[in-house]
């Protein structure tokens, strides 16, 4: 079967864009939006199932498949326009490879997310998975105008635009933008930029994990307007105690406004990290993110956070934590058996937080689903919706996970 | 429609709710847009959440279509509905039903209106952000199926970046709630679908938004400028200098004519061939900074005067002009074809020169006052749609517009929605297999199309999508 496939995906696309992965699969790497239109539908009529990778940094490779779809030579930056402060990029491009580009023109995208530079943009779009300056620039949803993507039986669909403000039509986009694959592959991308800011600093306070909740919440309510405002756990930090990390980014008067009020609040003392130490520090902290097989989001506004996070360590443990503190979302990464997971999504719905599974081995996934149960009606919305992008159920993504359908 | 109908009809909500008489439905019969009329079969005016769930599901079980509508301030004929569907208008379900200051939600019914929103939570230091300019009269659940956006959008967003949880009436009559309390969503993001799907995948009967501190210290500027160009040179270098101000808006030659010959007249230079006014807001040191910043950028550009205003009475007279702008042209003429497309920033100069030769063609008054941070902008055409060929003529000028803007890699609509008015311009944008999705993703809530049917998608223009039934779910 798998030799079959393999020659079939060299007709389509010539010897350069098929290989076999490490288990002899065959994988495609088209390097066009049509070509990956192609192997989607050369799929969708043969019935085989697809695993989609990305440059390999975020899921394993292990959804069982019949071939494989790599986005690693989808990997051009397109286009960047200063003047109106959009790029278009191809999935597979690496966000370091991105910011590198954008940096030449005085530009950025105002997401940071967790896990390694060489993170392909489509991966990160996927999981919406956002870091610590979603608190002040919005999540992964906030930075996506549209995006091309090929639905599972070979469809291009071209949803959104190339503006900043654009309501013609469903905004479909929103559908990619954390789907985790389930409704399409994203080929490319347009994307919200901005200028790069004057000023970027960060200061960190160290104690007790309440008493700085305690203290972001202050924060939050006195008008302080950092562009991140992070708790790590010591494990995540590599200190030993909890760090409340603030980070403002923007003109220099509005970050020395921010930084001296920051001083003047309240009774906890604030260390500013030094300028060039400032990129390694969030460095680690996304990075930190890789260091166990399983992260998961809980969704938390401010004052849940304590209460969120004890839910974690009474459930899981206390381990690598990352969470907005101001306006809220929990990451954390470890190891635990499905068993404890599901209890955990169970005691978190109770609580109406939704918990995301963002990335784990796919057993894991398999039997959890990124998302788990919806709440009734969704199901058959999302039902009928993967049914419309994906009718022959040839991606291997596991949204809802078998114990819950 | 039948009497029958009106009888099971006000059954639900009471005999004194429902109007089917000609004369009643003729207030129906159009929204903000003079160019667009349809009467309603019937107009049903439910006064609690089931109420509309029974509506709802009575509706499905005859299926007859419907078409919601809150205060009918849309301008795309989105809200109007044929003679053999049911109009449900929003406006009875007016609460604010919870407001959580530590957690910035507010939990609202859909005909609470968008202003009194912001007016209730003021006193808590908060604020609901978009603010479209019929915010005095436009319901929040109105501003959810447009997408509405408003100057300070810039900033801060338009209505989907401040909408975290809905409860829906289904087209099926069933109930469902879409995304979480806590802003992040609850499996896919259908909450981000919903909003702007123009009244298509169900009704909305109870909304969570996120409010916004209301700032410490704002700024409000104004600039003028002897040409358009050097006005959006402006923008550009605004925007390029890490600055994003709250709102930054323009207005030509013949909006400023427009307002300071009216009532609302607030000392603009009608002599100026743009003006901008742009609001800086956050603590008070930075915006002091950033003024300055604003001002060297103005001044660099051309600007001829820049005034500046921090106490709220002042910067009120200098927004004067820029709210009452629309009431302004209501004196030119008696009708006023408020238009909607985006361009990207960069083609702001040259759009604006094809608009005015798109004017003079035709022969027609063409008012500009728009979001410029954005590039949405919004030609305005007073005419006196009595006058057959004077209408054909703004409707052909409308669509001209529209290409110049598509052509210039822009969109036909930044913030007023698709609904009947632009249905024609939307393969323009995109193809048949975009559509198609469109139109599936439709289906996939409101399987037999009955909500709202005949807009945003041009059926005729879609490639055909079956979603198979599978095991799945």
């Amino acid at each position: 079967m798998s030799d079959v496939i393999f020659a079939r995906l060299r007709a389509l696309l010539g010897t350069a864009g098929v290989d076999r992965d490490t288990h002899g699969l065959a994988k495609a790497s088209p390097d066009s939006s049509e070509a990956l239109s192609l192997v989607c539908r050369l799929a969708h009529e043969e019935g085989w199932k697809i695993r989609v990778e990305g440059r390999g940094t975020w899921l394993p490779p292990d959804a069982p498949a019949d071939l494989v779809v790599s986005t690693r030579a989808l990997e051009q930056i397109v286009s960047v326009s200063p003047a109106d402060l959009v790029a278009t990029v191809q999935a597979g491009a690496s966000v370091e490879a991105l910011r590198r580009r954008l940096a030449d023109y005085g530009m950025w995208l105002a997401v940071d997310p967790p896990g390694r530079p060489d993170r392909s943009i489509g991966s990160v779009i996927a999981t919406a998975t956002a870091g610590p300056l979603r608190h002040g620039f919005g999540p992964v949803r906030d930075h996506v105008l549209g995006c091309t993507v090929a639905t599972g039986d070979g469809r291009l669909v071209n949803a959104g635009g190339r503006v900043v403000k654009n309501v013609a039509g469903y905004d479909l986009t929103k559908l990619q933008v954390g789907g985790f694959g389930g409704f399409g592959i994203i080929a490319e991308a347009h994307l919200r930029l901005r200028a790069l800011p004057r000023a970027d600093v960060t200061l960190v306070a160290r104690g007790a994990r309440d008493a700085l909740t305690a203290t972001a919440r202050e924060l939050v309510t006195a008008q302080l307007l950092p562009s991140a405002l992070e708790l790590l756990s010591p494990a995540l930090a590599a200190e030993s105690e909890w760090v409340l990390a603030a980070r403002f980014l923007g003109t220099d008067a509005a970050v020395q406004a921010d930084v001296r009020r920051l001083g003047s609040a309240g009774e906890q003392e604030w260390e500013p990290l030094p300028t060039d130490r400032t990129a390694a520090f969030w460095s680690v902290a996304a990075r930190g993110t890789l260091g166990g097989p399983i992260t998961l989001r809980l969704g938390v506004v401010g004052d849940g956070v304590d209460e969120a996070i004890d839910l974690l360590s009474h459930d899981l443990d206390e381990g690598l934590v990352s969470a907005g503190a101001g306006l809220g979302m929990i990451r954390w990464t470890g190891d635990a058996p499905v068993e404890q997971l599901r209890s955990l999504r169970r005691a978190a719905a109770a609580r109406e937080i939704p918990m995301t599974l963002e990335r784990a081995p796919w057993p894991v996934r398999r039997a959890l689903g990124h998302f788990g149960a919806y709440r009734e009606g969704v199901g058959q919305i999302v039902g009928r919706l993967r049914d419309t992008f994906d009718p022959g159920q040839c991606l291997t993504v596991a949204l809802e996970g078998v114990d819950n359908v | 429609m039948n009497a029958a109908l009106f009888d099971e009809l006000g059954r639900i909500v009471g005999p004194r709710w429902v109007r089917h008489r000609r004369s009643e439905l003729s207030t129906y019969a159009m929204d903000g847009l003079p160019t667009h009329e349809s009467i309603p079969g019937v107009v049903v005016m439910p006064g609690t959440p089931q109420e509309v769930r029974q509506l709802v599901r009575l509706l499905h079980l005859i299926q007859v279509p419907f078409v919601a509508r809150g205060a009918g301030t849309g301008l795309s004929g989105g809200a109007l509905a044929d003679s053999d569907a049911v109009l449900i208008t929003l406006t009875r379900l007016n609460r604010i039903l919870r407001v959580q200051p530590s957690e910035r939600r507010a939990v609202v019914q859909p005909g609470v209106v968008n202003a009194r929103l912001s007016e209730a939570v003021a006193p808590l230091g908060l604020q609901y952000v978009p603010d479209p300019s019929s915010q005095a009269a436009c319901t929040v659940g109105g501003n959810v199926a447009e997408n509405a956006g408003g100057p300070h959008c810039l900033k801060y967003g338009v209505t989907t970046n401040h909408i975290v949880s809905l409860e829906v009436v289904l087209p099926d009559g069933s109930l469902t709630r879409l995304g979480s309390e806590q802003g992040e969503p609850w499996g896919p993001d259908l909450v981000g679908l919903f909003v702007g799907s123009e009244g298509m995948f169900g009704i909305a009967t109870e909304i969570t938004v996120r409010l916004e501190l209301v700032p410490q210290s704002v700024r409000t500027m104004l600039a003028d400028f002897m040409t358009v160009r050097a006005a959006s040179e402006a923008v550009s270098s605004i925007i390029a200098a890490g600055i994003v101000p709250a709102a930054l808006e323009m207005m030509d030659r013949a909006c400023v004519a427009a307002v300071e010959a009216s009532i609302y007249a607030a000392g603009y230079p009608t002599d100026a061939a743009a003006v901008l006014l742009v609001e800086l807001d956050g603590q008070a040191e930075a915006v002091g900074a950033e003024a300055q910043t604003v001002q060297d950028i103005l001044l660099e550009c051309g600007a001829r005067e820049v005034r500046s205003a921090s106490a709220a009475a002042d910067r009120a007279r200098l927004w004067q002009g820029r709210k009452k702008a629309f009431g302004a042209m209501g004196r030119i003429a008696p009708d006023l074809a408020v238009q909607d497309a985006v361009v990207p920033r960069s083609a702001l100069p040259d759009i604006m020169d094809q608009i005015e030769e798109i004017r003079s063609r035709h022969g027609l008054t063409i008012s500009n006052v728009f979001h410029a941070g954005d590039g949405n902008l919004h030609p305005n055409i007073s005419f006196d749609r009595r006058n057959p060929a004077i209408l054909a003529r703004v409707q052909l000028a409308c669509r001209e517009i529209m290409a110049v803007c598509v052509a210039a890699g822009g969109s036909i609509t930044g913030e007023h929605g698709v609904g009947s008015d632009k249905l024609d311009y939307m393969p323009w944008i995109f193809d048949a297999e975009t559509l198609g999705a469109m139109r599936a993703v439709r289906r996939a809530f409101d399987p037999a199309e009955r909500a709202n049917p005949g807009k945003v998608v041009p059926i005729h223009a879609c490639r055909e999508w079956h979603a198979v039934k599978s095991a799945r779910a």
